[in-house]
């Protein structure tokens, strides 16, 4: 736990002021806005997007866009040292020597046509007099502490060699080899799987007990916080809104937007199951696989089974998730479903009809009926499209006289609770949350009897996601209509869906209703994945731990 | 943001990403340039009234004659009016140059939006392009242009047909890279035919580099006429090029350099100009700053 002791502060913010631009009157990104980081303590950032989060580390590193954000006022001191009116020559000192930043891309972090250990190395010769001998001594020794396996392979691999998990362990070596005070962590695990997210989290817990080092973690992730954080900082719009240790904050949130936040977590405890149904069969893959070949000019062809075997049944009106971690197949399972890609084997039955094997002109027809929902709102609109247009598109395409269509695109937008004269504005002109809902209107305008969700609600703050989340199950109990819901995140999955597959490298592993997988896994990697879900100890909608919970209701 | 706020409705409805022409005064250069390239354009539109002499009239008496209140820039060889020949080939230049700018990118278009999206199509439509890339531009025109006889039109096709390889290859590019966008998906699984999916989803991501691609063919093919003309391969000699009266001058040329100094004046104000607004044009609707505006 936390001493606040003034004598300890190492990363010391104080009424800092960002501004956009350099004008008196420019609009504050960061508004007065004050925070200590004390040696040995981690100290979660916590908001959604917009919320000045990024902009904070970024300006305390002194790596904000020069001339566009612009801090006029307050001050961030780092060890007692103003960091603010430093010269770049100073800063440049300071950085991996007394702070140190690891961000949330590694691949776009570290640079691919480096070896990493070189990387490392760079570090190492602008900042000590070591020969080369003792730096890579020390660079070994290092990578060993954050328990790279096989260091001397590692040392002289290229970044695409490593996996995400090994190359965020390289950004953090990186960054801890000069034992820097302060370590800023933007994001580190929000791009890694959960399995590796929680070794990453664990290694940042155990270097930082081990050298007190001041950590300043940024997620938007209430798990991670959950898991990590010693104390939190809840931001918005560029403002503090709330401070205080873990348990007060996630036990007796002050302030209406931190509860509201929280309330917005879905439960990893799945929701109570919907009876039964014998509602017909609209959707069945049968031993559905897809298997990519690689050809090389000597050898033999590589074959990569992306999805085999896979069996999945989907009746009116029912919810079933596909669950696992990247590079499972999930996607490719969804993506074989609504035909935008060609199983290699197996069969698709839609409605009681086989689609597979259907050549793209006799599919046609059959289109209307499954529709899909992609992850990223910001790419699945075209940018050029009007709203309107964009929702009306599958109606015209199935003979609906354009008027018509137009009127049915007005009431889908009130569907999805958009007022009706978006219909002629552009998608830009709308936020994720906002385009996401226009995406959905669009997949119903044809009346699909199955909707397939991509990861629809992954890229969503998560306000913005419990509301699209309520959608669906609104539109579901209104239309009858079955979701097939791919998704890597467990609490999503336990909210929504009746039925869960748990997918890994290609294949399902486990298959059931959802209240059996998720709280009584008979398979070890469900239990894995489970076991990896940040903050699962907690119940962030009734501000308490887990336990207690069940305590209170037995 | 804890409610799903909507923008406010004062919001103006704009179309995104639509091509501005604000660039063409951006920088002083620029504007410069786009001003003498609508100078030179009204002249060729404007040429019969600005013409003080008919281009083609041949006085013989007059031949080589210095400038003079009759004939402001002197005459040529064959004692026609330097200054009415200049105004008049202005006309050639800017059709051809603007007829093969477009015709090479219509043509382009349609195949490198083909070539992008079917990939059988592609292997065989793009070999054949490296294949007319190999040949050079200047020896394919000649060759075009000696075997069908010179007109405006055959010197035209001669000069679009080498610029065809590279719009096509520009909006091959553009297409592959757009066909992978989800919207490009979305659209597929509305069940919108092919050519709907082209036109409205792909078409579009090519105009601001088709825009750009088509001042330099533009500049190219003025460029590549005065070269045709000059080398006695272009539009017969009595028509007014400023290629044509540089190529006759060649001859007179220490006796009278102004027969080239002048067409030579223009064509490199022209040249410059057009090319000096297609890079203006690309920095204005290069993707990138595109996406820092949209995001």
């Amino acid at each position: 736990m936390t001493t606040t002791n003034s004598s300890n502060v190492v990363l010391d913010i104080n009424n800092l002021v960002v501004g956009l631009g350099r004008k008196a009157d420019a609009h504050r990104i960061i508004d007065d806005l004050s925070l200590q980081v004390h040696e040995g303590e981690t100290l979660c950032l916590v908001g959604e997007s917009g919320s000045g989060k990024s902009v904070t580390s970024l300006t305390v590193m002194g790596l904000q866009q020069k001339g566009t954000l612009v801090p006029s006022g307050g001050s961030v001191k780092l060890v007692g040292e103003e960091l603010l009116t430093a010269t770049d020559r100073r800063l440049r000192q300071l950085r991996a020597t007394r702070m140190a930043m690891i961000f949330q891309e590694p691949m776009t972090a570290l640079n691919p046509v480096v070896p990493v250990g070189r990387q490392i190395d760079e570090v190492l010769r602008a900042h000590t007099d070591l020969d080369s001998r003792a730096r890579r001594q020390k660079i070994l020794a290092m990578m060993e502490h954050v328990r790279l396996p096989d260091v001397e392979r590692i040392f002289s691999s290229y970044p695409h060699r490593l996996s995400g998990g090994q190359r965020q362990r390289i950004m953090i070596a990186m960054a801890l080899v000069l034992e820097p005070k302060l370590l800023i962590a933007d994001e580190p695990t929000t791009a890694l799987d959960v399995t590796t997210q929680k070794q990453i989290l664990t290694l940042i817990r155990d270097l930082q007990r081990d050298h007190g080092t001041a950590v300043l973690f940024i997620t938007h992730d209430m798990g991670v916080v959950a898991e990590i954080a010693d104390r939190v900082a809840v931001m918005r719009h560029g403002r503090l809104v709330e401070a205080g240790p873990l348990q007060d904050v996630l036990r007796t949130p002050k302030m209406d937007y931190t509860r509201n936040l929280l309330s917005s977590v879905p439960s990893l405890v799945p929701r109570a199951p919907r009876p039964e149904t014998s509602e017909p069969v609209v959707l069945e893959a049968n031993e559905l696989s897809k298997i990519y070949r690689e050809r090389s000019l000597y050898g033999k062809a590589r074959e990569v089974a992306a999805a085999s075997n896979v069996t999945l049944t989907l009746r009116k009106g029912r919810t079933l998730g596909i669950v696992g971690e990247s590079g499972s197949g999930k996607s490719t399972v969804a993506r074989c479903i609504v035909r935008l890609i060609d199983p290699t084997s197996g069969g698709v039955r839609l409605a009681g009809r086989e689609i597979s094997d259907l050549s793209r002109r006799l599919l046609q027809p059959h289109r209307q009926k499954i529709q899909i929902i992609f992850q990223d709102p910001y790419r699945s609109l075209n940018p050029r499209v009007t709203v309107g247009e964009s929702i009306a598109e599958g109606p015209i395409n199935y003979g609906m006289p354009r008027k018509d269509a137009l009127a049915r695109a007005r009431e889908l937008l009130e569907l999805v609770h958009l007022p009706p004269d978006a219909i002629s504005r552009y998608p830009h002109q709308f936020s994720g949350g906002q385009r996401q809902r226009i995406a959905i209107a669009r997949a119903l305008a044809l009346d699909p009897d199955v909707l397939v969700a991509d990861e629809a609600v992954s890229a969503l703050d998560v306000s913005v996601q419990a509301q699209v989340l309520d959608l669906l199950d609104e539109i579901q109990r209104r239309l009858g209509i079955a979701l097939l819901f791919i998704t890597h995140d467990l609490r999503v999955a336990a909210q929504i869906c009746d039925d869960v597959a748990v997918m890994q490298r290609g294949r399902v592993v486990e298959q059931g209703p959802a209240a059996e997988v998720l709280t009584n896994p008979q398979q070890a990697y469900t239990r894995a994945l489970l076991d990896a879900a940040p903050g699962r100890g907690w119940d962030f909608a009734n501000f308490r731990p887990v336990s207690e919970g069940i305590v209170a209701t037995a | 943001m804890a409610i799903d706020t909507l923008p406010e409705s004062s919001l103006p409805v704009t179309r995104p990403f639509r091509v501005k022409f604000g660039f063409l005064t951006s920088t002083p250069i620029i504007a410069v340039a786009t001003v003498c390239l609508v100078l030179i354009i009204l002249m060729a539109i404007f040429a019969p009234l600005l013409a003080p002499h008919d281009p083609l009239l041949l006085t013989p008496a007059q031949r080589l004659k210095p400038s003079s209140a009759q004939y402001l820039l002197g005459t040529d060889a064959y004692g026609r009016d330097l200054l009415s020949r200049i105004i008049y080939g202005a006309r050639i230049s800017l059709v051809i140059g603007l007829g093969a700018a477009v015709c090479s990118i219509g043509v382009g278009l349609l195949i490198g939006l083909v070539a992008g999206f079917f990939r059988w199509v592609d292997a065989v439509m793009m070999r054949v392009m490296d294949g007319l890339m190999a040949i050079p531009a200047i020896l394919l025109a000649i060759a075009v242009v000696s075997l069908s006889g010179a007109s405006i039109w055959t010197v035209m096709i001669a000069i679009t047909i080498p610029e065809i390889p590279r719009v096509a290859r520009l909006v091959r590019s553009v297409v592959l890279t757009a066909r992978e966008e989800p919207y490009v998906e979305a659209a597929i699984s509305l069940g919108s035919s092919l050519p709907k999916i082209m036109w409205r989803h792909l078409m579009p991501n090519t105009i601001a580099p088709l825009i750009v691609q088509g001042t330099y063919v533009c500049a190219s093919a003025i460029l590549t006429e005065a070269i045709l003309s000059f080398l006695g391969a272009g539009i017969s000699p009595e028509t007014p090029t400023w290629g044509n009266i540089m190529a006759e001058g060649r001859a007179y040329f220490q006796v009278k350099p102004s027969l080239i100094f002048w067409p030579g004046l223009l064509l490199s104000i022209a040249i410059l100009s057009v090319n000096l607004i297609g890079d203006a044009a690309r920095d204005a609707l290069d993707p990138r700053m595109k996406q820092r505006e949209g995001k």
